[in-house]
């Protein structure tokens, strides 16, 4: 072998090892939260852990039931989906069926500047406008609410939502409307009866990752809910989410602890929901 | 009773595109909101000096630093690894279960919980390899946070690269790195280039996977090695607007201001290098 076959052995190879460390990657994060995670169901079973309703990681003795934190991520959630999905769907049909070619450009730069506000400022402004308004218009006891942490992640979960939405409108082959519009159908008709069905797949990979984004938000809904650990009976109590749990105690907590191996099976909890949302994200869209 | 369509088609335009007003007119307002409560605090002594009276005099000097030296960290190692891993994709696998399984990791990594990653960055880079709380850790984390960015990016660019450029090479004796290295790459660069703008701006803009592996609450002075830690712009904005009472809003605001600002301009640079490389497009 020559000195430059040598050499381009050794690169292939490197790209080898690149190519499927992504696999290592998500088989890593798996082995260290369960690494730590693990350690709590030896004091802790896991029927406790995920049923408990009550959440009193340093009382003494101390009480490990995720299902308040469940419930707060659950409303949280709900409440994002409700608001996002039409209005996401809605201009995303927008952007890409009805917007002249110029708009199409402004509005979609819009939604990646939307995108790439970092979590921590979209929850300071929620903290300092949505917060005190929210207080204000509904006479509330407090604006951190899940209603609040709701309005703030329907509109972080918009961008996913929209341009995935929107790239599956666009791939919709342009025959389809062409057909349906020389049957004498209107646009709107065209768009709602096919357009839209055959671009369903795509339309629920959007949801599935956009209620993704909306569950693993941190910063900003730490921010603007009132981290309140107790069972929530409305959208408008304050509600503690899984992730701000996981940001809020991780400083505090003494390393080796039943504290910190509960926040790393939340981790391990967050993890699996994650990846069971990917998932169904993903076999939707390869369906075909 | 039969509604007439041209009408349903009016009305249903017009709630389309309020939704995307919907959509769009929060970012004016928030964008808007920022600049005029955080212009005012904006001066050099803001930029270049550090918090002082418990952050709450002074400046901002140190978090910037700080997220300029994770963002380099983040760079380091996750362009090589990145760029590499999409070369793999689009060069080199086979349509068989293991490419599956590799797409599938991407897409999983992807729609990891950001504060899931400062779990796994505290587990393994703080704890097990024992580098404590430190840039190098912090870097590490938000470099595997950006990866799967990276990866799609640059396989999107590689694949836009014509199937053709690859087989004149071929046919002219090339071998495949030498095909890849002077006929695919070279094109493909602005796509690259796009995806690595953006996963700056993302590496920028996180906060929960640096809670836990390099961001400090306040140092006295500047890191001095990979190993110490280090303040960070979002992590400052977090502990100015919950941790510490009675920061003046104009030092919040023109903090959000900051950050605002370096992370947008990235996007924008991002915007701009796309649409030259449309225009520049001759296939």
């Amino acid at each position: 072998m020559t000195l430059k076959s040598v050499k381009e052995f050794v690169i292939e190879k490197l790209i080898y090892l690149c190519g499927i460390i992504s696999i290592l990657i998500v088989v890593l994060i798996f082995v260290f939260l369960a690494k730590e995670g693990f350690s709590l169901f030896k004091t802790v079973s896991l029927k406790a852990f995920l049923s408990g309703e009550k959440w009193y990681p340093i009382s003494d003795p101390p009480s490990f039931g995720i299902l308040p934190l469940i419930l707060g991520s659950l409303f949280v959630t709900l409440g994002a989906t409700i608001i996002s999905v039409p209005i996401g769907v809605a201009s995303a049909v927008y952007i890409a069926e009805i917007a002249p070619p110029r708009a199409k450009e402004i509005l979609k730069s819009g939604i990646e500047i939307l995108a790439a506000i970092p979590s921590v400022v979209i929850g300071f402004i929620g903290m300092t406008t949505l917060v005190p308004f929210t207080k204000q218009i509904l006479h509330l006891p407090t604006g951190l609410t899940a209603f609040s942490g709701s309005l703030m992640l329907a509109f972080m979960a918009m961008p996913t939502i929209v341009s995935i939405a929107e790239d599956a409108l666009t791939a919709v082959p342009r025959k389809y409307k062409e057909a349906a519009l020389a049957l004498g159908a209107t646009r709107w008709q065209a768009i709602h009866r096919v357009i839209l069905k055959a671009a369903s797949s795509g339309i629920v990979a959007a949801v599935m990752l956009g209620i993704g984004r909306v569950i693993g938000e941190t910063m900003a809904v730490m921010m603007v809910t009132g981290n309140a650990a107790r069972i929530p009976h409305s959208l408008f109590e304050p509600v503690r989410t899984l992730t701000a749990t996981v940001a809020a105690e991780m400083g505090e907590t003494v390393q080796g602890s039943d504290h910190y191996f509960a926040l790393f099976a939340i981790g391990i909890v967050l993890f699996i929901i994650t990846f069971i949302i990917n998932l169904i994200a993903d076999l939707s869209v390869n369906k075909k | 009773m039969k509604r007439n369509p041209y009408i349903t088609e009016k009305i249903a335009f017009a709630l389309l595109f309020l939704a995307t007003i919907l959509v769009l007119l929060p970012v004016i307002f928030i964008v808007f909101i920022i600049i005029q409560k955080g212009i005012s605090a904006i001066s050099w002594e803001f930029l270049t000096t550090s918090p002082r009276m418990g952050m709450r005099e002074g400046g901002i000097f140190p978090a910037i630093i700080g997220t300029v030296y994770l963002v380099a960290g983040t760079l380091v190692f996750a362009l090589p690894l990145g760029v590499l891993a999409a070369i793999y994709l689009t060069e080199y696998a086979k349509d068989n279960l293991l490419t599956r399984l590799v797409k599938l990791a991407i897409i999983n990594l992807a729609g990891v919980p950001s504060v899931v990653y400062g779990l796994f960055g505290l587990g393994i880079f703080v704890i097990f390899l024992q580098f404590g709380a430190s840039i190098l850790a912090g870097s590490l984390t938000l470099a595997i946070m950006v990866l799967p960015i990276i990866i799609t990016t640059s396989k999107e660019a590689l694949e836009s690269v014509p199937r053709s450029f690859r087989e004149v090479s071929l046919s002219l004796g090339a071998s495949k790195w030498q095909t890849i290295r002077h006929s695919v790459l070279p094109h493909a660069l602005p796509g690259i280039l796009t995806g690595i703008i953006l996963a700056v701006s993302r590496a920028a803009g996180e906060t929960a996977p640096i809670l836990f592996t390099v961001a400090a609450f306040f140092l006295p002075k500047l890191p001095q090695s990979v190993f110490d830690q280090a303040m960070a712009l979002p992590y400052h904005l977090y502990v100015i607007s919950t941790q510490v009472p009675n920061v003046a809003e104009h030092t919040r605001y023109g903090t959000a201001l900051v950050l605002l600002l370096m992370v947008l301009s990235m996007n924008f640079l991002a915007i701009v290098v796309r649409s030259r490389f449309r225009k520049l497009k001759k296939w």
